[in-house]
């Protein structure tokens, strides 16, 4: 049964940011999974197969949106009887989670380049030194290979660290450190010691940013064991995954992307975390299996339209979780529709795209009806020129045409 | 110190009986417990980087005599048991001893407490034994078998020792620095009242990382302490090939140092407690600690291509750690010659007991490969990627 949305739910903010690329309606698609939290106590969770665990104790759980798909209409007058919860953008987003954890546990503490007096580069750190002072948001000189160290010492210990790169690229400068010292310490000390660090940064194609601040780094850190990779897309999810990130016992790399700082969404007042390890479910559908991440989510969406005017029914999912992969949810996707389309940023060779192909021949191979078809960025590095960055990465134009090729 | 025992009184006794009447009368009481301080001049005088050097003059007791002797020949026979463990294919990979650096462990740890941190690379095992470690846990680490202070997981180049600060054990020499400035802004940052010693040696001194994390160190005023163990080869390039300014105690420039005698215990003891003192009120200072290792720089190097065979007997003769402390203990007829071969004798027994143990201890369980990648208990209520296994629920 295919749902097709067109601006469902009073309770959905359509966010304005028109110098993006994407469609505006997106945020319909986001589905709500609100959790009522009494501060500090147990949380229902609301797992994406619609089960419920519920406090007993917890009246307000009687409100909960028990199937956190938003293919119900009623599900949607269910979030706007909850509370109405606040309108930010991404970056306020992540800010918010971030200081709230700071209030909340007085181990954390952030650094980075700039983070401080300026306020972060991108805002994700602004006001946070005025309210914390110099010694838990701590303003680095420019050497990530030390600070990174430092941050992964001092996790050691039993701080919480969020160490921020100004630019994931500029982290290949301390991937000595994220690989043995960061993903390998918990294991070569027969689990002595746990690395509670977050390290996140903005990365992913800008907007002519040049080759050398354009990269993408989730390829390159995926094969270190020990460590957790998640992608934020939405204000939702970014303020939810930074706050799980932060609560994580394990070193966790929070991939945010330099054009999906200014998106705007409605978020709900109460306390929430994203589960690190799931991935969401932007679109059900019946025909093809979408799975995507970061600023690509968009891009698909947009082809999303086009498909569903031309009769096709997509089913997206941002997968969130780019390691361990959530192959649950992925699973039961192309256990539907037998037919899978990956849309990615990285490059073609050794990109995180080639590695969920791999992950998903190798389970689900008797369900797919066609091969796995995947797009990613070409093997090359980000030009400069306008066209040609525009061609690096994928388009929804190019999406359409795939779905339209695997679907024959 | 976890490794001293008391040497028995009985054998003095008969062996009272025995010596000429001189040294019976004397009524020297049992040497490992005599507190009355003994005062010594360390053998060469410190040199100086931007700071007052100590006074040369150390204060010490025959007690912590006695300790600094029993627990270089435990290092001192634990290494070349390896050496032989290691010949003999039981230990596999690498394998760098520490058999005439033995002074820096034990004069560091003569002057920290177990709240101070240490952090050093990967020639690693006499630091481990010297911050409390068992000769079990070493030899069953260096097998691989689960009695390993990393469950045999770590290996040679992986021990760490949590409860008694002693945080590793690095493999890529240089990356512990940056980790040891962190340590120490850990304990700014929680109030400890304890520094950090984060050594390295000539070789890893040229790491930029280090220079980085000296210089965040100075700017945020924590307490680290950078010990380069200074034994002149970066495995088999001299130190005067490696850098242009061989004089490591200086290479800070802006933060102070001090150049300090390696091979001698009570040197290094004074310089450890001065720098302790320094870094909590001034933030980070340099130690350099001349010294020089035996062995070459790992069991596949036979040390002896890029330095004379009269080179390092001439060391052993003249600046050997044990030796000297041996001679002290002598000359300050604290113990006789005999006792002196009886501790070397017990502590034999004690590593061949040690190893033989480790050698029956088993390998560790197929299902240990998996265990200990993550930590369990996320703090939410979270599944494997087969939704099988609940993980954790939050509260």
């Amino acid at each position: 049964m295919a749902a097709i949305f067109q601006g469902v739910g009073a309770a959905a903010a359509l966010p304005s940011s028109p110098s993006y690329s994407f469609d505006s309606n997106k945020s319909v698609f986001s589905p709500r999974r609100s959790f009522s939290v009494r501060k500090g106590a147990s949380f229902a969770v609301v797992r994406s197969d619609g089960t419920v665990n519920l406090n007993p104790k917890d009246r307000r759980a009687q409100l909960l949106i028990s199937n956190a798909v938003a293919t119900k209409a009623d599900s949607a007058a269910a979030s706007s009887s909850s509370k109405p919860g606040h309108e930010l953008l991404l970056f306020e987003a992540l800010l918010e989670g971030l200081e709230e954890e700071m209030e909340r546990d007085p181990h954390v503490c952030v650094m980075g380049e700039d983070v401080g007096h300026y306020g972060g580069s991108y805002k994700v750190t602004k006001g946070l030194a005025k309210k914390f002072g110099d010694l838990r948001v701590l303003d680095t000189p420019i050497a990530e290979n030390s600070f990174t160290g430092m941050g992964i010492g001092a996790a050691m210990t039993g701080l919480r660290p969020v160490v921020e790169g100004m630019n994931m690229g500029f982290l290949l400068l301390a991937f000595n450190q994220i690989s043995n010292n960061c993903g390998m310490l918990h294991y070569t000390s027969g689990g002595q010691f746990t690395i509670p660090i977050v390290i996140r940064g903005p990365g992913g194609v800008g907007r002519q940013l040049g080759a050398e601040h354009s990269q993408r780094l989730e390829s390159y850190f995926q094969s270190i064991p020990g460590i957790q990779m998640v992608a934020c897309s939405t204000p939702y999810n970014a303020k939810g995954l930074m706050k799980a990130a932060i609560r994580s016992e394990n070193p966790v790399i929070l991939f945010e992307h330099v054009l999906l700082y200014n998106l705007k969404e409605r978020i709900p007042d109460e306390d929430y975390i994203c589960n690190l390890e799931e991935a969401e479910m932007v679109r059900p559908g019946e025909h093809v299996t979408i799975l995507t991440y970061s600023r690509m989510r968009y891009h698909v969406m947009q082809a999303a339209k086009t498909l569903v005017n031309k009769g096709y029914d997509p089913e997206v999912i941002d997968i969130r979780s780019l390691k361990p992969f959530d192959l649950f949810t992925i699973g039961n996707s192309v256990k539907k529709t037998h037919r899978v389309l990956i849309v990615e940023e990285c490059m073609r060779t050794g990109g995180i795209g080639a590695s969920l192909t791999a992950a998903i021949t190798e389970n689900f191979n008797d369900y797919l009806d066609a091969p796995i078809m995947c797009l990613s960025s070409q093997d090359v590095p980000t030009p400069y020129a306008g066209t040609l960055e525009e061609v690096t990465v994928v388009q929804p134009a190019q999406i359409v045409t795939a779905v339209e090729q695997l679907c024959q | 110190m976890a490794l001293s025992h008391l040497a028995s009184s009985s054998p003095s006794r008969s062996a009272n009986l025995l010596k000429p009447l001189s040294s019976a009368i004397s009524l020297r009481r049992p040497i490992s417990t005599d507190t009355t301080p003994i005062t010594v001049e360390t053998s060469v005088p410190f040199t100086a980087h931007q700071c007052e050097a100590p006074s040369r003059t150390v204060q010490t007791n025959a007690k912590e005599l006695a300790t600094f002797f029993r627990d270089m020949v435990v290092m001192r026979r634990m290494e070349i048991a390896a050496d032989s463990l290691y010949k003999a294919k039981l230990i596999r990979g690498f394998c760098h001893l520490y058999d005439g650096q033995e002074a820096v462990a034990v004069g560091m740890e003569a002057a920290l407490t177990k709240k101070d941190c240490i952090i050093t690379s990967y020639r690693d095992h006499c630091t481990f034994v010297a911050r409390g470690g068992t000769l079990l846990e070493v030899f069953a680490e260096l097998m691989g078998r689960q009695a390993g202070c990393s469950k045999g997981k770590g290996g040679s180049m992986h021990f760490y020792k949590k409860d008694s600060n002693f945080y590793g054990g690095h493999g890529i020499v240089g990356a512990q620095v940056p980790l040891g400035c962190g340590l120490a802004f850990a304990q700014k940052y929680c109030k400890d009242e304890a520094v950090t010693f984060a050594l390295y040696g000539d070789g890893a001194a040229n790491q930029g990382q280090l220079f980085e994390a000296l210089n965040i160190s100075a700017l945020w005023d924590l307490p680290a302490i950078l010990v380069c163990e200074n034994n002149h080869y970066g495995m088999g390039t001299a130190e005067w090939r490696a850098a242009k300014s061989p004089a490591y105690y200086k290479r800070g420039d802006y933060a102070p140092g001090l150049k300090v005698d390696g091979m001698d215990a009570l040197a290094v003891k004074q310089a450890c407690a001065f720098a302790k003192e320094h870094a909590l009120k001034n933030g980070p200072i340099i130690l350099e600690m001349d010294t020089y290792r035996y062995h070459g720089h790992s069991m596949s190097d036979p040390g002896s291509t890029y330095r004379t065979r009269d080179e390092i007997t001439g060391v052993r003769q003249e600046r050997d750690p044990i030796e000297r402390i041996r001679k002290l203990i002598l000359s300050h007829d604290l113990s006789t010659d005999k006792e002196l071969k009886d501790i070397e004798k017990e502590v034999r027994k004690e590593v061949d007991d040690a190893i033989a143990q480790a050698k029956e201890n088993p390998v560790p369980e197929p299902s240990e490969l998996f265990s200990d990648v993550y930590a369990k208990g996320l703090g939410v209520e979270s599944f494997g990627a087969d939704r099988k296994e609940v993980r954790a629920t939050l509260a």
